[in-house]
């Protein structure tokens, strides 16, 4: 009997020991000193100065450049290709009519809003939305929040805290959100001084598709006064019934299977 | 050794916890374009009869109510209403199962359906509202009423709605009273007018003997209170909307300003002249006490109640400008609250009592405005030639106003129209009337 208690303990120490060894931070390695430097106290005045060395300078210029090169590109868009009339070709009047009565058909209740709507400050606001643009508005903010995220590489600082959180890079991160960016409605006339976070969590295939979602903060819905909560939720489980698949990356699926949405809808209604 | 084995048992719990968190993403931007709804017309059954009001016969009462609802939710700038040409569905099939993948086709995210039936001069409605994204039912509710009240079952179908997609109570079912004004700038004839939110329903409720000026809803119930001039003095009166009942509250002397009603409808505070000094006064309704509540030698008028009754917001010029202050209700604590250039008036409590509408007056021009209650994170909504006094709608997010036209040195060109705007200030619309318009006071919910 005592031999074995014995036998088990002494087991059971040389585990627990092996174990410990093999932990990095069990194991002592003796302090890294980096070799001393010795560093002269100058006059700032002095050396503010400075002129750039030679080779820098070029450098320097050479990315001017090639950034101005850059900018002028992007504001003149080369042209849409489109196919070359016949030069002898003069319209006639009634086809200008047909033309403009197309136009005109073209348009979303071009009556209704016009008459009634109109610009409230000419300083303040420079344009009033046009419901019957809906649809095109709609295409156009996903494509340009699309691109202007794609252009986007700076690391912010939420960019820095996501990315150690999520197993996601930064790319795949920003591809995303910027699909849930262009699929998410929001409330308009949600109250400003309220809490407005919802967070869902995802069970999702590996083709991105949702098998589960569910609100964290489900308590909130059916609490007095906090109506606009279950509006803001249910809005964020549609942006993402509109998404799925979701643009998820085509390896590591351990790693997101389970995925949390925080929708903050506080930094654009507060500003 | 212990103390090794309890460390590395927490470093192992840890270690596994974190293997097993979700990945986190924050989203923080989306689209904040109106909400697409798609409002099909409600479904006549066979065997309905026609809806005849006077002489006006309505062939479909229930085109005409899907028509109702879309022209509110147009105006509200939370909705974009979809074309009713790019609908697949028809409303008979759509009422009983919507065939949710033709409403995504036109990008609906909402769909409003319904059914009308007329029988034995009673009408019945039956609506329902279902997100197109997740395939199910928000809301179905019926109403049983007269026919001629089909317009009101729209307003609060309307509201339902607006109540279910927004979280906050609608504004539709409501009315709006006003002082309708005809006749040249100088003869003007002014006449009492009440109204629906959206125009319809014009009622006048005086015939324009007298001159009718600032007519105010109460908060609880159809009493309006409006000041009118009879043999050239001053008289606050209560009129009952319902009844028709008016009665003189007081002869007040002197100049008398802007009669309006405590939260809970029992009192009415107003300004008058008194030895020359105009100050702010409460009179009960039921006993017709009559108290003073401020006390000093400058101009004080245009008081308004916050929604709790503690409070009350006036403007004054004993700064030596017209400037808007607070007060408690019994008249202490008064402090300024505006420090802004330009002249402050006609200052109004919001409803949810967390903002304050304003007027501003500002080097020649004309200002309409909100304010937090201490003064703090004032906006201007809209800017213009003239405008004035702002009321609020029953939820506290639309105001409406009216406004001058300029006119020329032989007074023609003159005109008063009324407007509303929302808290965003890029939602102005004009409220199209039958006369010119001015002093709107918007009502509470008639049905709650």
């Amino acid at each position: 009997m005592s031999k074995s208690i014995f036998l088990s303990l002494a087991f059971h120490g040389i585990m627990i020991i092996l174990t410990a060894l093999s932990l990095p931070f069990m194991i002592r390695s003796p302090i890294d000193l980096p070799p001393i430097l010795s560093v002269d106290l100058i006059q700032i005045t002095d050396e503010t100065s400075i002129p750039y060395a030679a080779k820098a300078t070029k450098t320097l210029e050479k990315i001017k450049k090639k950034e101005e090169q850059e900018r002028i590109v992007s504001q003149q868009a080369p042209p849409t290709e489109k196919k070359k009339e016949k030069p002898d070709k003069i319209p006639l009047p009634e086809d200008l009519n047909k033309e403009k009565k197309e136009m005109v058909k073209k348009k979303q209740n071009p009556k209704e809003v016009k008459d009634e709507v109109r610009q409230a400050s000419e300083f303040e606001k420079k344009e009033l939305f046009d419901p019957s643009q809906i649809a095109a508005l709609i295409d156009k903010s996903k494509e340009e929040q699309a691109e202007t995220l794609k252009k986007d590489d700076k690391l912010t600082q939420s960019n820095v805290k996501n990315s150690l959180v999520s197993s996601l890079t930064l790319s795949q991160e920003d591809a995303l959100k910027a699909q849930i960016f262009g699929c998410w409605s929001l409330p308009l006339g949600l109250p400003y001084q309220e809490n407005l976070l919802v967070r869902i969590k995802l069970k999702l295939k590996p083709d991105g598709t949702v098998i589960k979602s569910e609100i964290l903060d489900h308590a909130r819905m059916n609490m007095p006064g906090q109506g606009f909560y279950r509006v803001l939720a249910e809005s964020a489980l549609r942006a993402i019934r509109i998404c799925q698949p979701l643009r998820v990356p085509p390896t590591g699926y351990e790693k997101w299977k389970d995925l949390q949405l925080n929708f903050d809808a506080n930094e654009m209604l507060k500003g | 050794m212990m103390k090794k084995l309890l460390i590395l048992v927490f470093f192992l719990s840890v270690y596994t916890s974190l293997s097993k968190a979700a990945v986190e993403v924050d989203i923080t931007r989306g689209n904040l374009d109106p909400l697409p709804i798609a409002i099909s017309p409600l479904y006549v059954e066979p065997g309905s009869q026609e809806i005849q009001l006077g002489k006006k016969i309505i062939k479909n009462v229930g085109e005409e109510i899907s028509k109702v609802i879309e022209i509110n939710f147009r105006r509200s700038g939370l909705f974009n209403p979809l074309k009713k040409e790019s609908f697949v569905q028809s409303p008979d099939i759509a009422h009983v199962k919507p065939r949710f993948e033709d409403w995504k086709l036109i990008k609906a995210q909402a769909l409003v359906t319904g059914k009308v039936k007329i029988t034995n001069d009673k009408l019945r409605i039956e609506f329902r509202l279902w997100d197109v994204i997740a395939a199910k039912e928000m809301v179905a509710l019926a109403f049983s009423t007269s026919p001629d009240n089909w317009r009101r079952v729209a307003h609060i179908i309307s509201d339902k709605i607006y109540k279910r997609l927004t979280g906050e109570d609608g504004y539709f079912d409501t009315r709006i009273i006003y002082v309708s004004e005809t006749g040249p700038k100088t003869q003007r004839l002014k006449k009492l007018a009440i109204m629906d939110q959206d125009g319809a329903n014009v009622k006048y409720l005086t015939l324009g003997n007298e001159l009718v000026l600032t007519p105010r809803f109460s908060p609880t119930n159809q009493l309006v209170t409006y000041l009118s001039y009879f043999r050239n003095l001053p008289r606050v009166y209560l009129l009952d909307i319902e009844t028709g009942i008016q009665e003189v509250v007081g002869d007040f002397p002197g100049m008398t300003f802007a009669p309006r009603f405590s939260p809970d409808g029992k009192k009415i505070i107003m300004s008058f002249a008194k030895d020359g000094n105009s100050d702010i006064y409460t009179m009960d309704i039921e006993s017709r006490v009559v108290e003073k509540i401020t006390e000093h030698s400058s101009i004080d008028t245009s008081p308004s109640y916050s929604p709790d009754g503690k409070h009350i917001v006036f403007n004054s010029d004993r700064s030596g400008l017209q400037q808007i202050y607070v007060m408690r209700s019994d008249g202490s604590n008064v402090k300024r609250i505006t420090f802004g250039n330009g002249l402050y008036g006609t200052p109004v409590w919001s409803p949810r009592g967390d903002l304050i509408a304003f007027t501003k007056v500002h080097k020649g021009k004309f200002y309409i405005g909100v304010m937090r209650q201490d003064g703090s994170g004032e906006r201007l909504l809209t800017e213009n030639f003239y405008q004035e006094a702002p009321s609020w709608s029953p939820n506290g997010r639309v105001l409406i106003f009216y406004r001058e036209t300029k006119s020329d040195s032989q007074g023609k060109g003159f005109s008063t129209q009324l407007w509303s705007i929302d808290l965003t200030g890029y939602n102005e619309r004009l409220i199209k009337t039958e006369t010119d318009g001015s002093d709107p006071s918007w009502s509470s919910l008639l049905s709650k």
